[in-house]
């Protein structure tokens, strides 16, 4: 369970010093008749669908750090058995990456109005994160037909069930996506059409570090660092 | 002192007005609502219909314990399925949904003086797929086996096998079904009970000057977020456990003579995920309860709540802690003794805060103008229930004496006690508090009055006996206990005397909801600040408050929530969104 507690470490910090800036230690009785605090309206300057998204991608974070935890006690136990990680995994990185890489510069694109390059960078990403998606099934496919089936080995099992809950993530966020590309076609107010793509950015942005986090497990690189992490400590 | 704005300087509410959905018809004006107001009755009304069901599992399960072999119907499948049914239904469809779900959505949104939560759409769903996951629920009970009767804490790998109710049939997948289906719907909805209280706060509002009901249902909800992952990734893991075959929890295992294809999976990797959900729902139902009970008992006794900013500290203490004490529900499990030893002290500490908690109400009723209202009665009951099974509390968090007491009615006296009857008990009061403001009319006084002493006195009954025959040694989780050594003549007349109690204060809560469907007609018209309370969702233009809580312009906070009793003042409360300042002794330099 190390891992789900160093994530909640990272919150619990995070919302400390957030907790530090709120003025905690106001005494409140003593303040009748004026009018809070003095700087403006209540709230972050951010758009609240900002926020919003900040904490969905906090509970994500979460999610996936449990199935790290699961991951690495389960792994402990004397039957498991490292598969080898399909090649196509590379590939589908390299893709990833790019659906990244566009969405950042559809985002810049928006902030500059430039319709045409928005246009671009959505459709560029959703190619991409479609063919993410086809080649992870790739994977799948490679990895049954060379028998390391689903219920075979603990090790092939959580390959199967984290990749298929990032990919229903991906899916997930294709729709976000594919509502503001119609946006984009259907002229959307270009203020909206700004925080729709930065909205996606975001996620995507996100969904990434957790892929590569993903990666880097299943392929075993994680459990050597936690390993040398704790010969470090002791 | 502070620096202060003159109140006639005050610029005009700068908050942002939101862009509220408007209703065209019926359906999307009381059905496919997106006002948090309807949303938060359609909560309430469906945890208070599936809690109707467990109340009537748990007579079940008296009618057994008290009477055994008197009921052809009840066999041993049967009660386990109405314990699993009983615990799940109350802790995660009633509990968590009506204190979240129900009072979040009404409170949240005119308590920080906002039109509406910031995401009504989300808010709407998340309504929808709480409703689905109570029908998937729902639908177990007459899915082929009956639904599963693996306990309430789904342990593996019984909870998956042929021996145990379900674990073969539709009921164990129904379940995990309707559990994954509640987290995603919760998602939702809590994302809104954040981010609302975040940015949707008027112009005024300041974290420090929340009510701490806010402060409480915010707090849960952020662990709510946090917490709830662990129960879905335990829930998806069992699934495929169960419907593919992999062996994440499943050891290698023999069942009636067979051996089942699973093999080294670990049942203890399922109970630290359940509980790393597990204990923080404790404090996800008691936050929201911690913060009602403050509001009410400093309205009621017409006095400010002593130390408010040590109750926000403790209530943000308290989220935290609970996040570092889940395996104190496991100390039975064969765990390394330090760790049993880093729990116990993890366990301990949250006393600290949670003491502090009890201080501070006592201090606020502490030569307080005490109304004995039927609210107030609820709230005192809470603070003496709610130390009774947390003095219980200290026993079973320490390893040494949990571990005969683990497996006795102790156990379930306990959790009963703290978990069970003082967050009803809370839910009671704040409903009869905040009724009148839904439905513009007072519940009945003298069915209130008979609904709180027939509840109060007779879950005393029912468990403070518990204790005694948990003591006694008499287990829990069997369904008979006939001829053995620890079921004595004077337990078994215990469990009978038990078992009629419990359908006494059944019996209350129908009165209750008698009295609730009554007094939406007959009740006494309340007004619109019938308790002459301070905060905001009491100062509305109408009640109960249309679409979108504030009329024209939202109000302004000038002050905290607990502005009672001031001196100087012309009354004995002065609304948060009063301006101006009252009494010499605290008038601003």
């Amino acid at each position: 369970m190390s891992v789900i507690l160093v994530f909640l470490l990272v919150i619990v910090g995070f919302a400390g010093w957030w907790l530090s800036h709120q003025r905690l230690m106001a005494k409140p009785w003593l303040e009748q008749g004026v009018i809070g605090d003095i700087i403006g309206p209540e709230g972050s300057a951010l758009p609240t669908a900002k926020i919003g998204l900040g904490v969905f991608l906090a509970v994500v974070g979460c999610l996936f750090a449990l199935f790290t935890s699961a991951y690495f006690m389960r792994m402990a136990l004397s039957d498991w058995q490292a598969l080898p990680l399909p090649r196509v995994l590379w590939f589908n990185t390299g893709v990833l990456v790019l659906s990244s890489i566009a969405l950042q510069c559809a985002s810049v694109a928006a902030r500059r109005g430039e319709i045409d390059a928005v246009r671009l960078g959505l459709v560029t990403a959703g190619l991409t994160a479609l063919a993410f998606l086809v080649g992870q099934i790739v994977a799948w496919r490679e990895l049954t037909a060379d028998g390391y089936l689903l219920t075979a080995n603990p090790a092939n099992s959580f390959f199967y069930l984290i990749t298929g809950m990032h990919g229903l993530h991906i899916l997930g966020g294709l729709v976000g996506l594919g509502r503001t590309t119609a946006g984009a076609w259907n002229g959307a107010r270009p203020e909206r059409l700004r925080l729709g793509v930065e909205l996606c950015a975001m996620y995507w942005h996100f969904l990434l570090f957790v892929w590569l986090a993903i990666f880097a497990l299943l392929a075993g690189w994680a459990a050597t660092f936690i390993e040398i992490c704790r010969q470090l400590l002791t | 002192m502070v620096d202060v704005t003159p109140a006639d300087a005050v610029p005009p509410a700068e908050v942002a007005e939101m862009e509220l959905y408007h209703p065209h018809s019926w359906w999307t004006k009381y059905v496919f609502s997106q006002d948090a107001k309807v949303i938060a009755i359609q909560y309430s009304a469906t945890a208070t219909a599936i809690g109707m069901v467990a109340l009537v599992l748990s007579w079940m399960m008296r009618l057994q314990l008290g009477f055994p072999g008197t009921f052809d119907f009840i066999t041993p499948e049967a009660y386990y399925q109405f314990i699993t049914m009983h615990g799940m239904i109350m802790v995660i469809y009633l509990l968590t949904a009506l204190f979240l779900g129900g009072f979040g959505n009404y409170l949240i949104p005119l308590m920080v003086g906002a039109r509406d939560m910031v995401f009504p759409y989300v808010n709407m769903l998340s309504y929808w797929i709480y409703l689905l996951a109570v029908l998937v629920l729902v639908s177990s009970f007459f899915a082929p086996g009956g639904p599963t009767g693996a306990g309430w804490t789904l342990y593996p790998p019984q909870a998956i096998m042929t021996g145990t109710p379900g674990g073969q049939d539709w009921g164990i997948i129904l379940m995990l079904v309707s559990l994954i289906l509640f987290i995603i719907g919760f998602t939702m909805g809590g994302l809104n009970y954040v981010v609302t209280v975040l940015q949707a706060r008027t112009r005024g509002m300041t974290l420090m000057r929340l009510p701490l009901t806010v402060w409480g249902i915010f707090t849960a909800t952020v662990m709510a977020l946090l917490a709830f992952p662990a129960l879905f990734v335990a829930c998806v893991m069992m699934l495929f456990d169960r419907a593919l075959g992999t062996s994440f929890f499943m050891p290698a295992i023999v069942e009636m003579g067979e051996q089942l294809q699973h093999g080294g999976g670990s049942p203890i990797l399922f109970q630290h995920l359940f509980w790393f959900f597990g204990h923080p729902e404790v404090y996800i139902v008691a936050l929201p309860a911690f913060g009602i009970v403050s509001d009410l008992i400093s309205t009621h006794a017409r006095k400010n709540i002593f130390g408010y900013r040590m109750m926000v500290w403790a209530i943000v203490g308290i989220g935290a802690l609970s996040f570092v004490v889940w395996a104190h529900h496991m100390y039975v499990s064969g765990m390394h003794p330090y760790f049993g030893f880093f729990f116990a002290t993890t366990t301990l500490i949250i006393a600290v805060p949670t003491a502090i908690k009890v201080y501070n109400w006592v201090l606020t009723l502490w030569r307080g103008d005490i109304h004995l209202t039927v609210p107030m009665l609820f709230a005192l009951a809470f603070i003496v229930t709610f130390v009774n099974g947390g003095l219980t509390g200290l026993f079973l968090g320490n390893v040494v004496v949990d571990v005969p007491l683990s497996d006795t009615m102790f156990v379930v006296a306990h959790f009963h006690m703290v978990m069970g009857v003082a967050p009803i008990l809370v839910i009671c009061g704040a409903i009869y508090h905040w009724y009148p403001k839904v439905t513009g009319r007072m519940l009945n006084e003298a069915m209130g009055q008979f609904h709180f002493w027939v509840t109060f006195l007779g879950a005393y009954l029912i468990f403070f006996p518990m204790h005694y025959i948990g003591l006694m040694g008499v287990p829990r989780r069997y369904n008979e206990l006939t001829a053995t050594t620890v079921m004595t003549e004077s337990a078994h007349d215990l469990n009978a005397f038990i078992s009629i109690m419990a359908f006494l204060v059944g019996f209350a809560q129908i009165v209750f909801l008698f009295n609730l469907i009554w007094s939406i007609r007959h009740g006494r018209e309340a007004g619109g600040n019938p308790w002459r309370a301070t905060t905001l969702e009491w100062q509305t233009s109408e009640t109960p408050p249309a679409h979108g809580n504030f009329g024209k312009e939202l109000p302004i906070v000038y002050r905290w929530a607990y502005d009672y009793s001031v001196p100087g003042a012309k009354e004995d409360f002065i609304p948060q969104n009063m301006p101006g300042s009252f009494g010499s002794s605290r008038e601003p330099a």
